[in-house]
């Protein structure tokens, strides 16, 4: 939960973010169906443009279909119908141009076992059709904090050394997009803050990254734009910083020096509640308002004789919106 | 052609028979010794001459077959079910290879293990029996030829085959019993007539009577049906490794 004192928290945007986006989408999802083999419908007509050089996080509950849409992109299961586009090649038609520029760190912890780190990070660029470049691997070894490890069978490391191992994986032949599925899954938290650090830094050399993630605010904190993936259906596609003032609301908390039992009547209103046993006075607001009432409220209290000892404001987060959506569209 | 992607499976492919070294080559290579110090030396020494062939000798091409066959089964199978059932096949399904590509990297590791397998185990015949290779070039293309053909066919099974008892079931209950039966320890006129019409239809029986033609000049039947028959089943093989990746049959759901 983030708590700022009564400040609105817009992440700053990175310099070479573009006003207007580019027409051209780097990736473009088409009316994108998948029936499993049971009959089981995993995607529903998805439509979804992912912007170049943007952070896109995929978002929905367990079962949502996230994998399925990722594992089509990547080539890995077949469409039922519909198409998809990467970097102006289609996924099934050019497989080719199109899979050479994507990269894939899975969901599941899937590694060889006796393979050295060294050579499966070496297969995976040779298999992707780039010539050997030793200095490249190294580079991204050290960059993952793996470059120890770099001759040690992959067995013989721990769950996040794995993780990190699959993104050394999935960066070994420079891929212009790269799709993490829930790569912070077992990671701990300072490799989860230099994971996503790296992340950032592929973004400025351009490259376009989507995510999956069960840690909300790991995608309030990362993400460019949101979309929300529930029962096969993509019920929203939104710029986070759009989606959390369109759909978050803000609260005020006053702590109360005295315990109030009932609000005074000239006081009563639908956006003010007295919680916690009378000791604190919420006050909710809209926070695209222009003027958020707060002057006014506090000047009102002050009439009343209403003291109170302290106050801090609180935005609803990435995660009370996202639960708010998911149960919303039952 | 993504040659890069050709030489990384190859490689890795290759790297894991180093690895596997006594499991992959020693072994088998061993167990084919058993047989020649058995069946060549001990028993071969009270058997007559077959086609002008000392008993031992007359063995060895059909025992070099027989462990050619279930190798190159075993390996390819092996090579391609592991990352099926573990899970990393994912990398090569997401990657900008052809089925060609897959199919030359994981087939031509598994054929190169099975040559030098069987060179190996040439190799070793020759400290317990006598023998002589009359069309060294004839018998390194039966080699090498029924080297691919048989690791296409164990890359079907390892493709196939959804659990271990799977992977197993084809060369134990099929390829074995057909080896063995397939003219290794004996000539086919050596059978009962009616026998001698049935065993036609056991097409190792082709691989093996042109494989000893190479070494002694003599063959159950003609060489060019035995290469035409090995000839049918790699195109076979090939047909249906073509099939399976363009369905995507048990690999892409
Ligand atoms: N191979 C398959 N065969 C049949 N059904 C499948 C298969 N793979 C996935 N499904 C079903 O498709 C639906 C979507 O699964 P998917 O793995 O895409 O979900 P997800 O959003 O990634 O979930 P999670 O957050 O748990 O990873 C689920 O109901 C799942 O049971
Ligand atoms: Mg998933």
């Amino acid at each position: 939960m983030l708590q700022c004192p009564l400040e609105s928290n817009t992440a700053p945007k990175p310099l070479n973010w573009p006003e207007s986006m580019p027409s051209n989408p780097i990736i473009s999802v088409k009316n994108l169906n998948k029936r499993y083999a049971g009959g089981f419908q995993a995607l529903k007509s998805v439509d979804l443009d992912i912007h170049e050089g943007e952070i896109f996080a995929l978002l929905g509950p367990n079962g949502a279909g996230k994998t399925t849409l990722i594992s089509i992109i990547c080539g890995i299961a077949n469409p039922s119908d519909g198409t998809v586009i990467a970097d102006g090649h289609d996924i099934l038609k050019d497989y080719r141009s199109a899979r050479s520029k994507i990269g894939l760190v899975p969901q599941e912890l899937t590694t060889d076992a006796f393979e050295s780190v060294w050579a499966t990070v070496t297969f995976s660029r040779g298999l992707f059709g780039k010539p050997p470049n030793p200095d490249y691997i190294e580079k991204i070894l050290k960059d993952l904090s793996l470059w120890d490890k770099r001759d040690n069978k992959i067995m013989s490391l721990s769950g996040g050394m794995k993780r990190r191992l699959m993104i050394a994986k999935a960066l070994s032949h420079e891929p212009k997009i790269l799709f993490l599925d829930e790569p912070t899954a077992g990671v701990d938290v300072e490799l989860r803050k230099d994971m996503w650090e790296m992340v950032r830094g592929l973004r400025e050399n351009g490259v376009t990254i989507i995510l999956t993630t069960h840690y909300i605010e790991e995608a309030e904190d990362m993400a460019d734009r949101i979309g929300v993936i529930r029962q096969g259906e993509l019920i929203l596609v939104e710029e986070k910083n759009e989606l959390m003032s369109q759909l978050g609301q803000k609260q005020l908390n006053i702590q109360l020096q005295v315990p109030l039992d009932t609000l005074p009547k000239s006081l009563e209103d639908e956006s003010l509640s007295l919680e916690q046993e009378g000791n604190t006075l919420v006050y909710r607001y809209n926070s695209q308002t222009e003027s958020s009432g707060i002057a006014t409220l506090l000047r009102r209290l002050d009439e009343h004789g209403i003291e109170f000892k302290d106050l801090h404001s609180r935005e609803s987060s990435l995660e009370d919106i996202f639960i708010e959506l998911v149960k919303s569209s039952t | 052609m993504n040659f890069y992607a050709i030489r990384a499976i190859y490689l890795f492919e290759m790297a894991r028979t180093w690895r596997t070294l006594s499991q992959s080559i020693a072994a088998p290579v061993m167990s084919t010794a058993l047989y020649f110090v058995v069946f060549g030396s001990a028993i071969g020494s009270r058997m007559g001459d077959i086609g002008g062939v000392s008993y031992g000798a007359f063995i060895i091409p059909g025992l070099v077959m027989l462990s050619l066959l279930s190798q190159s089964i075993s390996n390819a199978s092996f090579g391609i079910y592991m990352p099926k059932f573990s899970g990393t096949i994912y990398e090569v399904l997401s990657a900008p290879v052809s089925y060609l590509e897959v199919v030359i990297g994981y087939v031509g590791a598994a054929t190169t293990k099975s040559l030098l397998l069987g060179l190996l185990t040439l190799l070793t015949a020759t400290f317990f029996v006598d023998f002589h290779v009359e069309h060294p070039v004839w018998m390194i293309g039966f080699l090498l030829l029924t080297s691919i053909t048989f690791s296409l066919f164990g890359f079907i099974i390892g493709i196939w085959a959804d659990d271990f008892q799977k992977l197993q079931v084809i060369p134990l209950m099929v390829v074995t019993p057909l080896t063995f039966l397939g003219g290794t320890f004996y000539a086919i006129d050596m059978l009962p007539p009616i026998w001698q019409k049935i065993t036609l239809f056991n097409p190792v029986v082709y691989l093996i009577s042109g494989f000893r033609w190479s070494f002694y000049g003599v063959a159950d039947v003609s060489v060019a049906l035995s290469l035409g028959m090995i000839g049918l089943f790699l195109a076979l093989c090939l047909g249906a490794v073509w099939w399976i990746f363009k369905t995507g049959y048990k690999l892409r759901n």
